[in-house]
């Protein structure tokens, strides 16, 4: 299976604030809320750390889940999150330019 | 031999909201006086605009006002669409044009647009809210439509000074907010004082069974709050800035949930 590398798109701008993470698409000016997992999989997205390697160190680490299962539920999510155009997804390491509307 | 062409006289007025004078030009009188009574108390005498622009005023008739809002920019240069008006504007200049017909609707649609784009750039917004002010602090009630904004601007007692029932204009000054009365109004059909205060807090409306005021948590605060800004544009740098300016604002001012039943006692919690 190919490795697949995400990060945050720079067509939307995010905030942290009491522990929500909220993301706002620049293009349509929608507004979501990311979960616990999401949450995680948007800090994680640097563009050149393997979503495998993120799942291990960040997810894995942290709940008690099956490896191969919470991959899979990540590379879906990340999916998902990427249709929505919050997220960058790749099969090779996605270049800087994408540092995106940040929290800060 | 009768002169063939006529200069024509081009009329002025300076509308001054939010400390922001807008100078329109029109060459007909009639649609001059219309606008002096539309914004009574927001004519200025300033010398000085921050924006100029020229109305053009289209035959009776054309155009809806019903019809979806198009903002957009290219080339430094804002297009603002409706039905009813066909607006530019370009910042740079400080200038801008409007055809639309001789209403006071179209004329105020552009001018609310053109206020969000300007704060927006300086951290400021446009929110659904009514606001008032009470020992020179300014309050805001926000809510969608039937939440009470007009409810509760028309129980105000005599000590407080009505800003807005519909559309609150708040600007950032330095580490605090300060809301300005505006002539856009409600249900109400009342302008609003031209006057200013610093912002004390900011209310989301609710109606229940009794008067109420409870804290709420930052995160639903910041949803309610971007849920009540007016925001027009599709331009991602314009989104991205109101988004992280409504923040900077749920960081420094206090919002609570503020239930309430539709009598005057109400107020006994505000101030």
């Amino acid at each position: 299976m190919n490795k697949l590398y995400i990060a945050r798109s720079p067509r939307v701008a995010a905030r942290s604030l009491g522990g929500e993470m909220m993301i706002m698409s620049g293009r349509d000016s929608t507004l979501f809320t990311l979960n616990q997992t999401a949450s995680i999989l948007w800090q994680a997205a640097d563009g050149t750390t393997p979503l495998e390697e993120i799942v291990q160190q960040k997810i894995c680490s942290e709940f008690e889940v099956d490896p191969a299962e919470a991959l899979q539920d990540a590379e879906t999510l990340a999916r998902e999150l990427a249709g929505h155009q919050i997220l960058q997804i790749s099969e090779r390491p996605i270049p800087e330019p994408s540092a995106a509307g940040e929290a800060r | 031999m009768p002169e063939l062409t006529a200069e024509v006289d081009r009329l002025s007025l300076t509308i001054e909201i939010g400390e922001i004078p807008v100078r329109v030009h029109t060459t007909d009188p009639l649609f001059l006086n219309l606008l002096q009574e539309r914004y009574a108390g927001f004519v200025s005498s300033s010398e000085h605009a921050e924006i100029d622009l020229e109305i053009e005023i289209a035959p009776p008739g054309s155009g809806d006002p019903d019809a979806p809002v198009h903002v957009s920019c290219f080339g430094g240069r804002w297009t603002l669409q409706r039905g009813d008006f066909f607006a530019e504007w370009e910042p740079a200049r400080r200038h801008g044009w409007v055809r639309q017909t001789a209403n006071p609707y179209s004329i105020d649609a552009v001018l609310r647009i053109v206020h969000t784009l300007v704060l927006a750039k300086q951290g400021g917004f446009l929110l659904h809210a009514a606001s008032a002010i009470r020992d020179g602090k300014a309050f805001l009630f926000a809510g969608v439509s039937e939440a009470g904004k007009t409810t509760i601007s028309r129980l105000a007692p005599p000590d407080v000074t009505l800003l807005t029932d519909e559309i609150s204009y708040v600007r950032r000054q330095g580490s605090s907010y300060v809301a300005f009365g505006t002539p856009f109004t409600g249900e109400l059909a009342k302008l609003g004082e031209n006057v200013s205060a610093p912002i004390a807090a900011l209310y989301l409306l609710a109606k229940g069974a009794e008067n109420r005021i409870d804290s709420i948590e930052s995160g639903e605060a910041a949803r309610s709050f971007l849920a009540n800004v007016l925001f027009f544009a599709k331009d991602e740098q314009l989104v991205q800035a109101t988004f992280h300016a409504a923040f900077e604002f749920i960081s420094r001012v206090p919002v609570f949930r503020l239930t309430f039943v539709p009598d005057a006692r109400v107020w006994e919690l505000i101030g």
